[in-house]
């Protein structure tokens, strides 16, 4: 056996054991990976309903009157155009302008956030942000709030159906990227239509001590529907498919929002924000390579951290690949000369030292329909 | 999951059966289990050599790529084809019509050395 007891566990440890889940260290988390299969538990994503314990994800909130001045400064996105019970995707960058992290930004009122972080990345997160807060001395406080959250991701097509059965408030008029603070399975919950598997469905978070009575109720309510417990596999395959970043693959300190194909975060021209003065001059200086998609050609899988060549010469490397269960497809995303990140071009990836053919596609591999 | 007993087994968990002077190799019931759904397999050619402990090709799952060791030194006779467009056949009957090679030249006695169905299954421990 395998030494785990260093590992973190999240409040629903025991409930994957009991579900017989494979488990694997996530980031120094023993994590679920899969419980019936990989590709069974993407496809009832894609088709049904699953449900992911998504409690190793980190939560930090800011509070005070000058909370959101803060939290626009310490993040890309433009904090001051999200409504209260809004929630927008954003980058926390480094001076230089690569990512610390990358975030939900929740605001909860007008002085109050909801951060939703990188469970790998909380620590560093809330001491950057501490980091920033002491240096800026912005009049608000920023709270690491991760043992008081347990978060559960139910997605899928028959998310909605499901969830309402354990939801008092009414869930359908809350709209993508939009959240309720409410109950849920008869305990308080902050309700979210947010997700990282492409398809529609709602991340709640709860009280640790609740999550395992609201995980039970979830799957009981999900029955007809079809539910299962999805793991770490399938999220990951569904986000590669949807093309959602993952930290240290496509996105990390050494990359900016304009390579990892983020324009749509930075927001230069919201006022200055930590990391801005890098990016303009990113800008100026025009982008030397970025994140494109590919589909092997040849037969191989082009995997995490394999060579990228262009032309017979190393171009750039692979940040995440994997077979497509929806697709039935091998596909990936890497980082190349942005000249070359064409849609129609080739590339060729390295496997096992055989250079194998792939083309660049456009992105998202996979779009579900509304 | 009960080994086939008039197999050998490895610690990197392919199985052997021999059969006169052809071995046929395969990975066993614990090793797809581990990998989960097998979407990919590349194997040696026919004619090429194979030599014990070291890798002659590999198998893929969604999001694992694992090595297949050589049980026993030999010349590969035969490949199974039908792999490359049906590799899930692996996750279904890895012991029988998931087998991977099969070679020429290895001994009675290397095959004997190998780990018995026994040893194996102590070796994996319990599994369902």
């Amino acid at each position: 056996m395998e030494n785990t007891s260093e590992l973190k566990r999240t409040p629903l440890h025991a409930a994957h054991l009991a579900l017989k889940a494979k488990m694997v260290d996530f980031g120094g988390w023993d994590m679920p990976v899969q419980y019936s299969g990989l590709v069974d538990e993407h496809n009832t994503v894609r088709n049904a309903v699953g449900l992911f314990d998504v409690s190793h994800m980190g939560e930090i909130e800011v509070k005070g009157p000058q909370a959101l001045e803060f939290v626009d400064y310490a993040t890309t996105n433009a904090v001051a155009k999200l409504n209260v019970g809004q929630v927008h995707y954003a980058g926390l960058l480094y001076e230089h302008g690569g990512f610390v992290d990358d975030i939900l930004v929740h605001k909860v009122a007008a002085d109050s956030f909801f951060l939703c972080v990188n469970a790998g990345n909380q620590e560093k997160d809330f001491e950057h942000l501490q980091g920033l807060l002491s240096e800026k001395k912005f009049d608000c406080e920023v709270i690491y709030a991760s043992e008081r959250y347990a978060q559960l991701a139910i997605q899928g097509p028959k998310a909605l159906s499901v969830a309402q059965k354990l939801s008092v408030t009414e869930l359908a008029p809350i709209k993508y990227y939009w959240f309720v603070d409410g109950e849920f399975a008869g305990v308080p919950a902050r309700i979210a239509r947010t997700g990282y598997t492409g398809e529609d469905g709602f991340e709640v978070y709860v009280a640790p001590e609740h999550a395992e009575s609201v995980w039970n109720q979830i799957l009981a309510a999900g029955q007809e529907a079809g539910i299962k417990p999805a793991g770490l596999g399938a999220r990951n395959t569904l986000r590669l498919e949807s093309k959602m970043a993952l930290y240290g693959h496509e996105i990390g300190p050494s990359i900016n929002p304009f390579e990892a194909d983020l324009n749509w975060i930075v927001k230069l021209d919201k006022g200055d924000f930590h990391g801005r003065a890098a990016l303009a001059a990113a800008k100026e200086r025009g982008l030397s390579r970025k994140l494109a998609g590919f589909e092997m050609r040849g037969r191989g899988i082009g995997r995490d951290g394999y060579d990228v060549h262009v032309d017979g010469k190393p171009a750039g490397w692979v940040t995440s690949g994997s077979p497509a269960p929806t697709l039935n497809k091998n596909i990936g995303l890497c980082i190349i000369p942005s000249g070359h990140a064409v849609p129609g071009n080739k590339i060729e990836v390295i496997v096992r030292n055989q250079p194998v053919e792939a083309e660049i596609v456009p992105t998202p591999f996979y779009k579900r329909s509304k | 999951m009960t080994y086939p007993d008039t197999y050998r087994y490895t610690k990197e968990h392919e199985w052997v059966s021999l059969d006169g002077e052809i071995a046929t190799i395969g990975i066993t019931y614990h090793a797809q289990k581990e990998l989960g759904d097998i979407v990919y397999v590349d194997l040696p050619r026919v004619g090429s050599s194979i030599e014990a402990g070291k890798s002659f090709g590999s198998v893929e799952s969604v999001k694992a790529v694992s090595d297949i060791y050589a049980p026993l030194s030999g010349e590969v006779s035969e490949i199974n084809d039908g792999l490359s467009s049906a590799p899930e056949k692996l996750n279904e009957d890895p012991h029988e019509a998931a087998w991977l090679i099969k070679i020429t030249g290895p001994t009675n006695a290397e095959f004997n050395a190998l780990m018995t169905a026994a040893d194996y299954e102590a070796y994996v421990g319990v599994e369902d």
